[in-house]
């Protein structure tokens, strides 16, 4: 301990209960555990010192970065020390000819954007937590966003990664060139949820804005013939920059936080946007909006101003958290479908709700098939939360049916290290519970997450202050 | 994950509902709004500033849930002392309430940070608690008595005490006393009738204000000369008292609640269209005394009736329409979100709208206009390093904007950005909006 304050200082070193308890927790809503000690470094060679110290003693590491992960990721269910780096968040180095930018991994997404900006060029994945979420934790979760349907996620922007392996070595993996001989260890480690080593630097691509976008804000009766219209929209060959779909329920929510002009009574709305030269955009719009009108819209509307752009745009991305006012808690699931089984999948969950009682809400990428059903409820109604789970799983599995995963953009974590099973062989396993152990061969790295290995984690909470504790 | 999973993690998630009184008053329904997003963590001055969790949003509501759930003890259970590491994360908040604008939950996180400091009571040592207490419940309730103190505040700076005193103290109290605002030579004292001016659109009360009314007298008479400009009867009952904010937002209600009521009579004796306030903490208080006297069967009704009179002097002028002003000031400022007009009133267009009315007048946003300046009340005194770290960063903004003045309606914001500019520069001068207002119309009659 004493050690660990000489490292990094000693206001960066918690242990007090009334500080630590705060890091029990991250955005999934249904686990926490305490973890001993809380450490925040503030450069590489401070998170290295503290690796290594924390291998000496063998005890748990785990990473986190803003605490927005959705798969209880950063929650550290085995207890031992917890490196937080958002005191890491400079832009390290910004290089408009090379179109690229190093940022420590604290660094939030859209300050990069934003820092891009003065060149004319951005940063592409916009997770919908993308004003808080670090870049750090984008890679450990590979995140997604809703223009992620052209752009990719992630992983198809990360250079390079300097990485602090569990025992304290620190090194680079990835090029700034794209093309390198070797493993590609940058895809690896991408998306790892810190289970193989600390990210430290990374190297992301950044790309020119586009010179015209357009944004459409189109309103239907029901789900169904929202969901159909995304079918026929990726079939006619036509791939906009984003395709997303709120749902009713969602829609009365987020329109009661920001008014940004959803209409209150539809059954499903779809929000697309195009990108490209000036002159291409009215075609394929027009091409958009005859599908859309094959399905009887309640509304079809075009964003007249950046302002009004943007304020459609804050309401998708702001939704999640805007289902507070329904329910005290919420269950936010992520799965994928192949886009043409969408509308089937699509029923599958209103079945499910109704059979479960459940009232569930639709917020979604719908343009890759990346369903997020959210699963309302509140958590002081007795045995509801074994409901909930069971009800989740029944979606989940729909998706896997359907030829899907049981992730789109959120990842594993604790929350689906069991489903894992679901669509890998134990040898499919086994093959990449050796490649952690080539990283961490101890096991110390965010122990019990992503693969379903080993005890099943107890996520029981303890008390934070025992009896007596005043010092 | 297996129905097994399901049932502990059920336990996670249960509330204690009994336990001692802390415990009960602290499980707030405000709690249960929060979904732990993280959207309102970039959005906190303390948060940005220090990049910890526990001095971020989502973090003192973790940590209150905490208490609610008997797994922190808020007092000392022996000594019911204040836990001070727990108080010591409730009071760096400045209570600017930027995470309720930036939460899409709609988390009333004021609520639970006053909730959190009447456990709590004042901050600081032992001494300054009980010093904090005195002049909650034996100074601020009678007008009387705060300017007697303002009086004796003002022999003090034109006596040459002060610069004698100055060279004594040590540091620490050297800055403390720095922040001291020179106190004019006239306290605000109205006529008892102040006709509107042309046709008659509104009879309105003003609330005067402690600090207005002692410091910042000639804003208020301002006010009073704009309002009637404007078509109102300007009444200013006597018998009110302050608002009592700073005794809500420093863990002391019993004194609070008696001022809300008082003003409560008095107020709504005086049979008005509305009731003005232009210091932006007071207007946000007085708005929240519905909810302050929720629990007192003879007040709750009254309260809600006076709290929906209350309006701030810039939301009711853009509101009722603005007479133009013909006179003009040409002059290029730019404007201070009060936190308590921003994010407690959600008053942010009509300030802006009034001085876009100003003929000549050129306004230009700085980055971060409603970000806290760090002035906060008395945390200014209470917690300098963080409010001069905020303050700093402010006057860069200011500075950057090119603008000659700054507008910010509301006292403690004039207060501290005056300092500021005195002390970091740029040494621009700092108006409420109604200082503006009244010059353009002034203006007007002397050509
Ligand atoms: C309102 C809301 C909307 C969201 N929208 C989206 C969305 O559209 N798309 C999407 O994909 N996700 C979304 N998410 C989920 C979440 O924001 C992302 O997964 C995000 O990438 C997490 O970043 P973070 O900084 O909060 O990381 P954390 O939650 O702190 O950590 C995430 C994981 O990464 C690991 N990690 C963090 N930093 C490092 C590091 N430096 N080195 C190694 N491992 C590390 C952690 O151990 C953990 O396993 C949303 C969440 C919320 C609350
Ligand atoms: S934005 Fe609101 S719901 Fe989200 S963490 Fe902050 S207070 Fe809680
Ligand atoms: S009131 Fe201001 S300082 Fe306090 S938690 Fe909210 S944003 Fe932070």
């Amino acid at each position: 301990m004493a050690r660990l304050k000489e490292i990094v200082g000693p206001t960066y070193v918690l242990t007090r209960p009334e500080d630590v308890v705060v890091y029990e927790q991250d955005a999934f809503l249904v686990a926490r555990a305490l973890p001993d000690i809380v450490v925040l470094p503030g450069s590489t060679a401070e998170v290295a010192g503290v690796v290594r110290l924390v291998h000496e003693a063998g005890v748990p590491l785990v990473v986190r970065g803003a605490g927005t992960g959705l798969n209880g990721g950063s929650i550290p269910i085995a207890g031992g020390v917890m490196l937080v780096l958002t005191r890491m968040n400079r832009i390290v180095e910004l290089d408009p000819r090379n179109r690229l930018a190093v940022v420590e991994p604290g660094a939030i997404n859209v300050d990069v954007t934003a820092a891009a900006a003065q060149h004319g060029l951005f940063y592409a994945p916009d997770p919908g937590s993308q004003t808080v979420s670090t870049i750090g934790g984008n890679v450990g979760n590979n995140a997604g966003g809703p223009h992620c349907l052209s752009y990719g996620v992630t992983g198809n922007h990360v250079l390079a990664m300097e990485v602090v392996l569990a025992s304290g070595d620190v090194t680079w993996v990835g090029s700034r060139s794209a093309d390198h001989p070797g493993y590609d260890l940058c895809g690896v480690v991408v998306g790892s949820e810190g289970t193989l080593g600390v990210v430290t630097a990374i190297v992301v691509k950044l790309l020119r804005k586009s010179q015209a976008v357009r944004t459409l804000l189109a309103a239907f009766e029901t789900i169904d013939d929202a969901s159909q219209t995304v079918s026929e929209v990726i079939a006619a060959g036509i791939v906009p920059t984003a395709m997303e779909m709120m749902d009713g329920v969602v829609m009365a929510a987020v329109e009661a936080a920001i008014h940004a002009g959803y209409p209150q009574d539809a059954g499903a709305a779809l929000l697309i946007e195009v990108e490209g030269h000036p002159e291409s955009l009215p075609r394929q719009m027009k091409r958009i909006e005859e599908i859309c009108r094959a399905h009887a819209p309640r509304m079809l509307r075009t964003a007249a101003s950046e302002q009004e752009r943007l304020l459609l745009w804050k309401g998708r991305k702001e939704g999640a958290g805007a289902l507070g006012r329904l329910a005290p808690s919420y269950y936010l699931h992520d799965g994928v479908v192949p886009r043409a089984k969408l509308p089937d999948v699509m029923r599958k969950v209103v079945e499910v709700g109704k059979a479960y009682g459940l009232s569930i809400g639709n917020l979604f990428h719908a343009g890759d098939g990346n369903l997020h059903p959210i699963i309302l409820f509140n958590p002081r109604e007795p045995g509801i939360m074994d409901k909930v789970v069971r009800a989740g799983e029944e979606i989940l599995r729909a998706c896997v049916e359907a030829g899907g995963t049981i992730t789109g953009e959120h990842g594993v974590g604790i929350e689906k290290r069991e489903y894992m099973r679901w669509m890998f062989s134990d040898a499919d396993l086994m093959a990449m519970q050796r490649v952690k152990r080539s990283f961490d061969p101890d096991g110390i790295m965010n122990p019990g997450k992503l693969l379903p290995v080993g005890e099943r984690p107890d996520v029981t909470v303890r008390p934070a202050m025992a009896a007596g504790m005043w010092t | 994950m297996t129905q097994e999973t399901g049932e502990t993690m059920l336990q996670s998630r249960d509330r204690a509902t009994a336990g001692p009184r802390d415990r009960v008053v602290l499980n707030l329904p405000e709690l249960d709004q929060c979904v732990h997003c993280g959207l309102c963590l970039n959005h906190c001055p303390t948060y940005r500033v220090t990049h910890l969790e526990p001095e971020s949003p989502r973090g003192r509501i973790h940590l209150v849930r905490a208490v609610a759930e008997g797994r922190i003890e808020a007092l000392d259970p022996a000594r019911g002392t204040p836990n001070e590491r727990f108080a010591e994360h409730i009071y760096l908040c400045l209570m600017c309430r930027a995470c309720e604008t930036a939460c899409p939950s709609g988390v009333q996180f004021g609520r639970i940070a006053e909730a959190a400091r009447e456990v709590l009571g004042p901050p600081g040592s032992p001494m300054a608690r009980r010093l904090a207490r005195l002049a909650f419940t034996q100074v601020f309730p009678f007008p009387r008595r705060l300017r007697w103190l303002a009086s004796a505040l003002r022999l003090y700076q034109r006596s040459g005490l002060q610069r004698v005193i100055r060279l004594m103290l040590p540091r620490r109290l050297r800055e403390m006393e720095a922040l001291l605002p020179t106190v004019p030579s006239r306290f605000f004292a109205p006529e008892a009738d102040l006709p509107a001016i042309g046709k008659r659109r509104a009879r309105v009360a003003l609330l005067s204000g402690c600090v207005m009314s002692t410091l910042f007298g000639e804003v208020n008479n301002a006010t009073v000369r704009v309002l009637r400009r404007n078509g109102c009867d300007v009444v200013v009952p006597r018998g009110q008292v302050c608002c009592g904010a700073l005794n809500v937002h420093n863990g002391e209600t019993t004194a609070a609640r008696r001022m809300a009521r008082r003003n409560i009579d008095v107020f709504l004796d005086a049979g008005v269209d509305a009731v003005i306030v232009n210091a932006a903490g007071c207007g946000a208080a007085m708005k929240e005394y519905g909810h302050l006297l929720r629990d007192d069967p003879d007040y709750a009704e009254r309260a809600a009736r006076f709290a929906a009179l209350v309006k701030d002097a810039g939301e009711f002028l853009a509101g009722l329409g603005l007479v133009p002003p013909s006179g003009r000031i040409e002059m290029t400022v730019t404007y201070q979100d009060p936190c308590h007009l921003a994010h407690g009133q959600k008053v942010r267009a009509q300030p802006r709208q009034l001085l876009a009315a100003i003929p000549g007048l050129h306004l230009v946003e700085m980055e971060g206009a409603d970000r806290c300046c760090g002035s906060a009340g008395i945390y200014n005194i209470t917690h300098p390093e963080m409010s001069k770290e905020l303050l700093t960063e402010k006057m860069a903004a200011v500075g950057r904007t090119g603008a000659e003045a700054v507008v910010a309606p509301n006292p403690g914001c004039m207060l501290q950005l005056r300092f500021g500019a005195q002390r970091y520069g740029p040494a621009l001068p700092v108006f409420h909006l109604m200082d503006l207002l009244d010059r353009a119309y002034e203006a007007k009659t002397d050509c």
